[in-house]
């Protein structure tokens, strides 16, 4: 399911890209560079235009103008569901849809035999016992691992994260946090990608590899 | 039998029923509903309507009339109720061209069967009155249909694109939600047909006993009207619901943007 083919830079470009809402502008004539690989931290005050860029990234909105390009080929020629299925998202609140976890998983691997899914799960830090209990009633901590594990179930070669620990509690934030890193590490087979929208300094020390800063829907920093 | 004189109303039989629109007013006032001004406009309104309508009507539903005035009378109503239902659902994206897609289909459908069939005489007196039920019946549905879609829509964001995504189509994303819209829209008429004859009496019939027709007679007609009624709703909320979901979302599977806030409608 992965992409192998690889035509041109292994990541997105963005090139001056721009979102207006209505009077507002989202995204300023934003131009960068965001690897495959790694955690790119896109830090930022509420309102500087991160989840705005995320979501161009899995086209669940488009830009007004300027072009993105994920692998060298532009957003706006690709094939929508399968992008969308090699860059997974995990949105800032947890959403499970009604049904067990399995039911959720499957939702993005409707062929996904038992085994694979407690694998999944427990790559999320989640154990097997999950499987057949009903998604909804989990924490928020246990329901946003489940979403970890779906967004996972497509093997996605770079997973869009909004704040996804935003409604957790410090514990099991570091559950998450510690899944994430150990999916990005460059010498596992099948490394995961991130693109991490955060606010919080402390976390974005704890995850970055890169951190890109946005201010009132321009770049204003990038440091590796 | 009743005489069909019996129930003719003169005008001053009219002013007085005027007395059971004064009892809605006091209520609203009483209960400070704010629906004063309303009240008395539909019923002025309707009153209006359908004084025009019933000078109208005597000028097509004449046996001798050609039917091609009909058909244009159809047409006509058509096209007024697509506009009634984009006033009535502004929220709704292309509610105007969905309703006269929907109506065209209810119509088509139902009064195809009950032609086609010859279940009625195809008469200006039969197609008018039948199209009237189907066309009034499915505004209502179509109206509840894509506001409910739409709300469920405007709602359900976060799970729709959770859906989207893990690599689903906008219709797969969406199929929950339109089937939930749907029984939303047709379970009243599914519940009103149940309890016909033992709660109401339905207006085709209590129309038919008043003007002097045989009860026996009178219920025939209504339960081909309700099955009528039946049919367009299902047609109508159906083609709504086919063409709402593909006006919702982009070709390229993205939810487009429904506002926070229900419009309330004018």
């Amino acid at each position: 399911m992965r992409q192998s083919q690889v035509v041109g830079y292994d990541g997105f470009e963005l090139d001056g890209v721009s979102v207006r809402a209505g009077e507002r502008t989202r995204l300023d004539d934003v131009s960068l560079r965001i690897p495959a690989e790694g955690i790119t931290v896109l830090a930022g005050a509420s309102g500087a235009g991160k989840s705005t860029l995320l979501r161009l990234l899995n086209r669940l909105d488009v830009p007004t103008r300027g072009t993105i390009a994920w692998r060298g080929a532009n957003l706006d020629d690709v094939d929508v569901l399968a992008h969308r299925r090699t860059v997974g998202m995990v949105f800032q609140q947890p959403t499970v849809v009604p049904g067990t976890v399995a039911d959720n998983l499957r939702l993005a691997a409707p062929e996904l035999g038992d085994a694979e899914a407690v694998v999944l799960l427990e790559t999320a830090a989640l154990d097997a016992d999950f499987l057949d209990r009903d998604a909804t009633a989990l924490s928020g901590g246990e329901r946003q691992r489940v979403c970890f594990a779906r967004a996972l179930a497509t093997e996605p070669r770079v997973v869009l994260a909004d704040e996804p620990t935003a409604s957790l509690d410090p514990e099991a934030t570091a559950l998450v946090e510690q899944v994430v890193r150990t999916l990005a590490e460059p010498g596992r087979p099948n490394p995961v990608g991130w693109i991490w929208v955060s606010h919080d300094s402390r976390q974005t020390e704890r995850l970055a590899h890169r951190v890109i800063t946005l201010e009132a829907g321009r770049v204003i920093g990038s440091v590796s | 039998m009743i005489a069909a004189s019996q129930v003719d109303i003169g005008l001053a039989g009219l002013a007085l029923s005027g007395i059971l629109v004064a009892v809605a007013l006091v209520i609203s006032f009483i209960r400070r509903l704010g629906l004063t001004r309303d009240l008395v406009v539909a019923a002025l309104r309707a009153l209006v309507q359908l004084l025009i309508v019933g000078a109208a009507l005597a000028l097509v539903v004449d046996d001798d009339d050609p039917l091609v005035w009909t058909w244009l009378w159809l047409v006509v109503m058509v096209v007024f109720a697509s506009w009634t239902v984009g006033r009535r659902a502004p929220e709704v994206p292309g509610a105007r061209v969905l309703a006269l897609g929907a109506f065209t289909a209810a119509a088509t459908v139902s009064l195809g069967v009950l032609f086609g069939l010859g279940v009625f005489e195809p008469t200006g007196r039969a197609i008018i009155p039948l199209a009237g039920m189907t066309v009034g019946n499915s505004m209502t549905g179509t109206v509840l249909a894509s506001r409910r879609i739409v709300a469920e829509a405007r709602d359900n964001r976060h799970l729709i694109e959770a859906r989207l995504a893990v690599g689903l189509s906008a219709r797969d994303a969406f199929a929950p939600h339109l089937r939930e819209s749907l029984r939303t829209a047709l379970v009243p008429q599914i519940e009103s047909t149940k309890a016909v004859g033992i709660i109401a009496l339905p207006g085709a019939m209590t129309g038919l006993i008043l003007a002097g027709v045989d009860p026996v007679d009178a219920v025939r007609v209504q339960v081909a009207v309700m099955y009528l009624v039946l049919g367009s709703v299902a047609t109508s909320t159906s083609v709504v619901a086919l063409g709402l979901t593909r006006g919702i979302f982009t070709a390229d599977h993205r939810l487009i943007d429904l506002g926070s806030e229900p419009l309330e409608s004018s």
